[in-house]
Parts: C-alpha cells; structure tokens; sequence
C-alpha cells in the first residue's frame, strides 16, 4: 500500500530532490519548498521506495497536499 | 533635486519611504508583482506600476523592469528599500546608467562591502578589528578544515556574497564540518549565484551591536549611536534597541569610532550599517549593511532624526543636516518584528490572510506596517508583517509601553511571533539587559 507524503506547509516547489525508484530512509528530504525565503524539506515518514512524485519545481503546494507517494 | 521617487520594495518600509517622500513633496511611485496588486503601499503611492508575476526574481529582483517602471511614470529617482535589490551594485549601476537617482550609496561601495572576504580586508586596513578567519573564500572543505584546525573550533562559515543570515552555517566539531560545508556552498550559490564561503572563528554568547553612519556627497561620515540587536532566530533579527543595555562606555566609543573610521575608508556616502559581534570588552567588525536598516526607527526614536528623510536629501546633493555633535542619544526605543512564523514549529512561514488585525497606539508608540485586514500573506515574500517600536525616557519605560502595546495586539489567520515577543519582553535576562545571540536557539524563551 503507498503512503502519501504531504506537504505540512504552505509554499513553492523548489526542488525536486528524489525522483520514482529511489530508495529513502526516514527523514530524508523527497522534495524541498521554499516558503518566505525559507528552504523547507519534506521529509519521508519512513524508509522506503519513492513510486510518485505529483509535483514539479515552480508549483505552489498547499498545507496538506500530496507531493508523492512511497511504496 | 529629483522630484519623483520609485520605491523598489513592497511591504512596511515602501509606505515608511512615501511617508518620507511626501515630507520633501515627492512625488512617489509604487512597484507590485501580481501577488501584491491589494497589498496597502500600492494604494500610498501617487502611482503604482505592476512589474511582473509573484516570484520575486521575476518582479521586485528584476533589475530591467524596475528600470523601464521609472521610465514609465517618470520617476527620476529610485530608493531601494532593505533587502531585494538594495545591496545589488548592479541595480545602483544601472539606476545611474538611466539618468535616476539611486538614494543609497555609491556602486563601488556596494560592491565592496558586499563581497564580505573583501569588506573584512579593507575594514582591517581602516584598523577596524575583525574576527579572527580566512582572508579569502576557502577551496573546499578540506581546506576549511585545515583552516578550522588553526582558529579552534566552534567556527561558522559564511558565505562571501552573503547578508541576511543566508548560506551560514555553524561547526560545532570537525566531524560536522563537511555536512556544514555543503549545506553553506549550495545555499550560497541558490541565494548569491556564487558558492564561495569563507571560515571565521565562531564567537558563542557574543552580543550583535551594530552602529548606523551616515556620509554625505562632502566627505563628512558621523555615527548615529548603537544598536543592540542580539535576539535573534536563524540569524534574523527579532528584537532591537538603542541604546545597547550595559555596554561599557569605552566598548561603546571603541565601536562608533570604529564605525566611522570604515565607512570613512571607503567613502561612505548616504545610511549604512556596520554590524559588530562584542565579546565582553571586545568587539570585531561582521559586516557592513550598505542601505538603510529594517530597524532604523529605534535610531530615529532615540535622535529625534529622520533617516529617510536625510537620505533623500543627501541623494540630493545636500550636506548632512547635522554635525556629529548634533546627533544625540536621548531615552531608549525597542522595536520588536512581528512575523508570520509560527514560534511553536521552529519558526515554520505561516503564510495566510489576515482575517483580524489590532495594532497598539498611545504614548511612545509606533507601528511599521505593510498589512492591514484582508492581506494575504503569500508564500513568495519575506515574512514581516509590521515593527512594533516603543521608546521612552529610559528603558524601564519603554519596555513598559511594550509589554502594554504586545498584550493589546492581536492578529488572527495567520500564526505570528507575538507570543515569543511577550515571553521575550516578560523574561529576566531581557529586562535586565543580558542578552546574546544564541538565546532563542537555546531556548532561554521556551515555555
């Protein structure tokens, strides 16, 4: 079952650090926003493979939307 | 003397340099990206010009288009605010290049002073003291360490292109430096287009005390008085004041002196800052804010002087309205940030809209604000909302005013510093004067 990875602020996509496939450890950054000058990462819940990433670098995400998947 | 002002900035300090604009009978022009077309200092201008969409580098950091919107309104000069393009030599050299005004200093001094590995080398020369660091951006981390291994540890890196707090990074022990050193040089080259970072000895429990000069197109520089300004979160400023609480008398004529002997040394011409780190009885040169400083106001409270105004004139061809003897320190002024950060979450941006707003008025109180009810708060900008500043006859009373004025804000829709601000202004060490840079992130405000 994939978990969905949610953005818990609001902001712009600033980097896409991961991409489908990769493997990522709990708290690894999967892809980082910027919000008021801040880098901010989103971080993987836990270990696992990346399946999805459903933003690119540019987009504005709301507090609580999904930003990928992990498998 | 110019007649109309563009104002390359957005929020709280483009309505604080109309309000100066109109007491000279300027004509003002307002610039706004798509995300700020309601945002209150479009509506304070004479005239407002859009200059392109929400992101910053595609509207308030894009050099040809603020050139084209003076052209537009024909403006005939261009004051560039605190951040965005204000320490930009470029943006100065291109304004000049236009025929307009740049009400700020020369774009030599710029780019000398905001190259810091350099601005550290010519403020030696001057016979300013420095921390004790590389003389010269280092090539890699190995070399960082090296260098480390010589001044002792703590040590932080910053970046050479750097200001504002951006691309640091602290290195508590050599096992840390490497992680640290590609943090510093990525963010250095995201922020500055340039990954070179320089080493410095880390001074830990230091007091931030920076001091405000001023020179004019004459050749006179004088000193404006100190400012404290150690609270800090992630090496931002959040709580500010003149004068600094318990600074001895020599520490504090070592500083001013030593400020206007560097600005001197460079021909400083209109506001500018030169920050300090003071260590006891000790104090090195950090860095030099080529513009005007979000917190002036504690300085205009505490003079009695307009820095906006001066500026304008200066810009103008006139000599400074005062002699150094003239500039007196009178009573004490705090101003404390208002942001929309959300202290509870590491200072995590809480954009939103403002769906109430109540700010404080009485005696010895004054607002900078560049929101109202119904601003949004977006994603793309600086999260400063409005400077709350009290002075007073001494600092017992203006710390008085301010624990007033923090109890009767509210602002609601967005989570806000307020709470940290009244901890802050409520705690021991604040009241009696002993504060360092590093509280915040050790937590001397926590619950």
């Amino acid at each position: 079952m994939a978990e969905e990875i949610k953005a818990h602020i609001t902001g712009v996509v600033f980097q896409v650090t991961t991409k489908p496939g990769d493997r990522v450890a709990a708290g690894d950054p999967v892809i980082v926003l910027e919000s008021m000058k801040m880098e901010i990462p989103v971080e993987a819940p836990r270990a696992g493979a990346v399946k999805e990433i459903r933003v690119r670098e540019g987009q504005t995400v709301q507090e609580g939307e999904t930003v990928a998947l992990l498998e | 003397m110019f007649r109309t002002v563009l104002v390359a900035n957005r929020g709280e300090i483009a309505r604080r340099i109309f309000r100066g604009c109109r007491t000279r009978g300027l004509a003002t022009v307002a610039v706004y990206s798509e995300a700020d077309r309601d945002a209150p200092h479009v509506k304070d201008a004479d005239r407002a010009i859009a200059i392109g969409p929400p992101p910053a580098r595609e509207s308030y950091l894009d050099i040809a288009r603020l050139i084209a919107a003076a052209r537009e309104s024909g403006a005939d000069a261009v004051h560039p605010g605190y951040g965005f393009l204000s320490e930009n030599w470029r943006f100065a050299e291109a304004c000049a290049q236009a025929g307009l005004t740049f009400i700020g200093p020369s774009p030599e001094a710029i780019r000398v002073m905001g190259d810091k590995t350099e601005a550290r080398r010519r403020m030696a020369a001057a016979g300013v003291p420095i921390v004790p660091g590389s003389p010269e951006p280092v090539a890699d981390a190995a070399a960082a360490q090296r260098f480390a291994a010589t001044v002792g540890y703590p040590v932080i890196l910053k970046a050479a292109a750097g200001g504002g707090g951006i691309g640091m990074a602290k290195v508590m022990q050599e096992s840390e430096l490497a992680g640290a050193w590609a943090t510093a040089t990525r963010r250095a080259q995201a922020a500055f287009g340039r990954a070179d970072v320089y080493v410095e000895r880390y001074v830990e429990r230091g007091r931030h005390v920076e001091v405000q000069v001023f020179g004019d197109t004459k050749g006179s520089v004088v000193h404006m008085h100190e400012r404290e300004c150690s609270i800090q979160r992630r090496h931002q400023k959040l709580v500010e004041e003149s004068p600094a609480p318990n600074l001895a008398p020599a520490v504090k004529r070592g500083l001013t002196e030593a400020a206007v002997a560097g600005a001197r040394a460079i021909g400083y011409v209109n506001a500018g800052t030169l920050e300090f780190l003071v260590d006891e009885d000790n104090f090195y040169f950090l860095e030099m804010n080529t513009r005007l400083q979000v917190e002036h106001p504690v300085t205009e409270q505490v003079t009695g002087l307009d820095l906006v105004v001066a500026q304008l004139d200066v810009a103008a061809g006139a000599p400074l309205p005062w002699p150094q003897d003239a500039v007196l320190q009178r009573g004490a002024a705090i101003e404390v940030r208002v942001y929309a950060e959300d202290p509870a979450k590491n200072f995590l941006p809480s954009p939103g809209t403002i769906t109430r707003l109540t700010v404080p008025t009485g005696d010895g109180i004054r607002i900078e604000s560049g929101v109202v009810e119904g601003t949004v708060v977006s994603v793309h900008y600086d999260p400063l909302l409005f400077k709350l500043i009290a002075s007073g006859s001494g600092r017992p009373q203006a710390i008085a005013r301010l624990t007033g004025a923090l109890e009767t804000c509210v602002v609601e829709g967005v989570k806000t510093t307020l709470p940290l601000l009244r901890t802050i202004v409520a705690h021991p060490d604040f009241r009696r004067g002993a504060v360092h840079t590093q509280m915040v992130e050790q937590g001397a405000f926590n619950g």
